[in-house]
């Protein structure tokens, strides 16, 4: 007779306690906190009455904030989109590879975990600003060019350094670099899960192989990619040190607005109101994700 | 990029200074009759809440060898970082260093100890022009430790002439693309009223208003709104002028010559960075104790040596080189201080007016 061991309510508990309680005493009281003074006013600069006043939400959903809202989406709708298209291909091939190859190439996607995501902000920085790596390379791509033409008898004009910093161009980027591990790994698990024997049999009934990849891969690894959108997308939206250091003038997001309200503007009410204006967007998109999911599964 | 020096705003801050807690000297060496700075039988040892690369190489342990008592550093990056980790109770630190405008805040939200005046005698070593304060009357809370001028950091070969004016900053495409301003709300603004004739003080709604249309128009000329690392933007060829502190572009000049400072012709914002005891603080004596010994003539010497940022104690300049007492970029020229003035917290209404212009400014 089979057992479930969840049904075993003494060791269960024993499990289940220690984080339930983590999760409140850090998680859930704290937010109810924060959640509690996004209904409150400033009473002083460092006393704060919650009145349930929803003032704070009102002026968080005036057209500027909702702006910069859309914005942020934006940025991290085009963040998203650059992992898939990077990290599919790379998810595949790590899937497919073999036994000590695969085990490196999982090791690689890993390895930037292995360093603060400062250090590497700061690295790309040295990539991309004006006499950065990036740009000193093309400049000398650019003087053998010039060099093998003026050969030629032509002299083309002098080299000018790419503006790859400080704009939103640079801010998407930096996302991407950050946040690829996020989407490569759900992607690899659910590839990895796969009944490797329906590959087989769409290749025996006459699929070729990039048929088999598109049409019985890529259907069966759906639930990977839609958890990597999921967890890849919401972080970059609410992202702020990105585009603090990689971003212009142009390159504002949410997050960094909710930062100064906590910082600068010392008005805690008003960042509390926008970061679970945040929250509750996102757990509408969460929710309707799932509902779809259900639907699918329902018609099935 | 190889620096030798960090500016006490710049990187650090975003590496988490205040994580890191500096501890000077062990406990071994405070040995009976070494008491001599201690009072009211306070254990020897005192927390500090200082900026980062803003203390003398040798002063903690001079100061322990002096009295006994063991001092722990610990950073902060911003005045809003030190002002939110106090915000909800002294967590156990005896001296902190705020600036001019949240000493005065700290002030309003009773924050601050009242100093006694009778144990820090080195008071007398400080600079007439310092002893009093708009921000803190009768300097009854507070102590001068270092001061700062806002101005424009430039690079000597891609300016025409000297570009003291904030026109070339605020309302000019001369330097498009080439232009960096502090991310500091406030002093945007001010300085935005100062350069189209107002005092820094008192700025309206309308006037705000005015500024923000302004900077809006501004903004495609402007590359980046920098995180107090002006220095190194300048320094990296990034941008040719910018919004800057004259002690962070004077720590970079020493490094590359082509780089120069001026106080725009309009005037600016004069900064102050001051020594207090929060509210709460476990050891006020050894507090008392450390702020004297900071206003000391020869441990100011030894800070100012190592910082690099204008003193204002008099006694302590006395014993610089001529190298760093007359230089015009740590202190800059009398005639050009008289247009500067000191901001004032103007409450909460104010600042959060300043917060949403320049929210306002990202977004347009």
């Amino acid at each position: 007779m089979e057992r479930s061991w969840g049904r075993a309510k003494g060791a269960f508990a024993a499990v289940f306690a220690p984080p339930a309680l983590f999760l409140l005493a850090f998680f859930l009281v704290p937010m109810g906190i924060v959640w509690a003074f996004s209904f409150g006013e400033n009473a002083g600069l460092t006393a704060i009455a919650v009145t349930g006043t929803l003032d704070n939400y009102a002026r968080a959903l005036s057209p500027l904030y909702l702006g910069i809202l859309w914005k942020s989406a934006w940025i991290a709708a085009l963040t998203t989109l650059g992992c898939l298209v990077l990290g599919l291909p790379a998810a595949v091939a790590i899937a497919f590879a073999r036994g000590r190859a695969k085990a490196w190439l999982l090791v690689l996607v890993m390895l930037p975990f292995w360093t603060n995501l400062l250090i590497r902000t700061y690295a790309l920085i040295a990539v991309l600003r004006e006499e950065g790596l990036a740009n000193q390379t093309l400049k000398g791509l650019w003087s053998l060019l010039a060099w093998a033409l003026a050969g030629a008898g032509l002299h083309p004009p002098p080299f000018r350094a790419l503006e790859l910093l400080h704009n939103n161009t640079a801010v998407v980027i930096g996302l991407v670099y950050v946040h690829l591990p996020f989407m490569v790994l759900p992607i690899y698990a659910s590839l990895e899960r796969m009944d490797r024997s329906l590959l087989e049999a769409s290749l025996d009934l006459g699929a070729g192989p990039w048929r088999a990849l598109w049409d019985v891969a890529l259907p069966l690894a759906m639930p990977g990619i839609a958890s990597g959108v999921l967890i890849t997308f919401v972080p970059a939206a609410g992202d702020f040190l990105t585009p603090d250091l990689l971003g212009g003038t142009r390159s504002q997001m949410i997050a960094n607005v909710i930062e100064r309200q906590f910082k600068r503007a010392n008005d805690w009410p008003f960042g509390a109101a926008l970061s679970f204006l945040l929250m509750y967007l996102t757990f509408a998109a969460v929710a309707g994700r799932a509902l779809m999911a259900g639907r699918k599964a329902a018609r099935r | 990029m190889v620096r030798g020096r960090l500016g006490r705003r710049s990187l650090l801050k975003a590496l988490g200074a205040a994580a890191v807690g500096i501890s000077v000297g062990g406990l071994d060496g405070c040995g009976p009759g070494t008491g001599r700075g201690r009072a009211g039988g306070e254990a020897p040892r005192l927390n500090v809440y200082n900026w980062d690369t803003y203390i003398g190489r040798t002063t903690l342990a001079d100061f322990r060898a002096a009295t006994g008592v063991d001092v722990n550093m610990s950073l902060f990056a911003t005045n809003d970082e030190l002002f939110a980790k106090l915000r909800a109770g002294n967590p156990g630190f005896d001296v902190i260093v705020p600036s001019d405008e949240f000493v005065q805040r700290m002030i309003a939200a009773d924050m601050l100890e009242p100093l006694d005046h009778a144990r820090i005698p080195n008071f007398r070593n400080v600079a007439p022009g310092f002893q009093d304060a708009g921000f803190d009357p009768g300097r009854r809370y507070s102590m001068p430790y270092t001061w700062l001028a806002t101005g424009i950091g430039y690079r000597k070969s891609r300016v025409d002439g000297v570009p003291d004016s904030w026109k070339w900053l605020f309302d000019s495409d001369r330097y498009k693309d080439r232009i960096a301003l502090i991310s500091e709300s406030a002093d945007v603004i001010r300085l935005g009223a100062k350069y189209l004739g107002h005092p820094i003080r008192g700025v309206t709604p309308e006037l705000c208003r005015q500024v923000e249309q302004m900077l809006i128009r501004q903004k495609p000329n402007i590359r980046v709104f920098h995180d107090d690392n002006g220095q190194d933007l300048l320094l990296q060829g990034e941008v040719d002028v910018v919004m800057e502190y004259n002690g962070d572009i004077a720590q970079v000049m020493r490094s590359d010559p082509d780089l120069d400072f001026v106080i725009p012709r309009e005037g600016s914002l004069l900064n102050s960075d001051c020594l207090a005891i929060p509210k709460g603080a476990p050891r006020p004596g050894n507090a008392h104790a450390f702020i004297n010994y900071l206003l000391d003539a020869r441990a100011g010497a030894e800070i100012s040596r190592t910082i690099l940022y204008p003193t204002p104690n008099a006694a302590a300049r006395a014993l610089m080189p001529a190298s760093y007492r007359d230089d015009p970029v740590i202190f800059p020229p009398q005639a050009e201080l008289a247009r500067c003035e000191y901001g004032v917290y103007e409450g909460a209404r104010t600042q959060q007016m300043f917060e949403e212009a320049m929210t306002r400014i990202r977004a347009a």
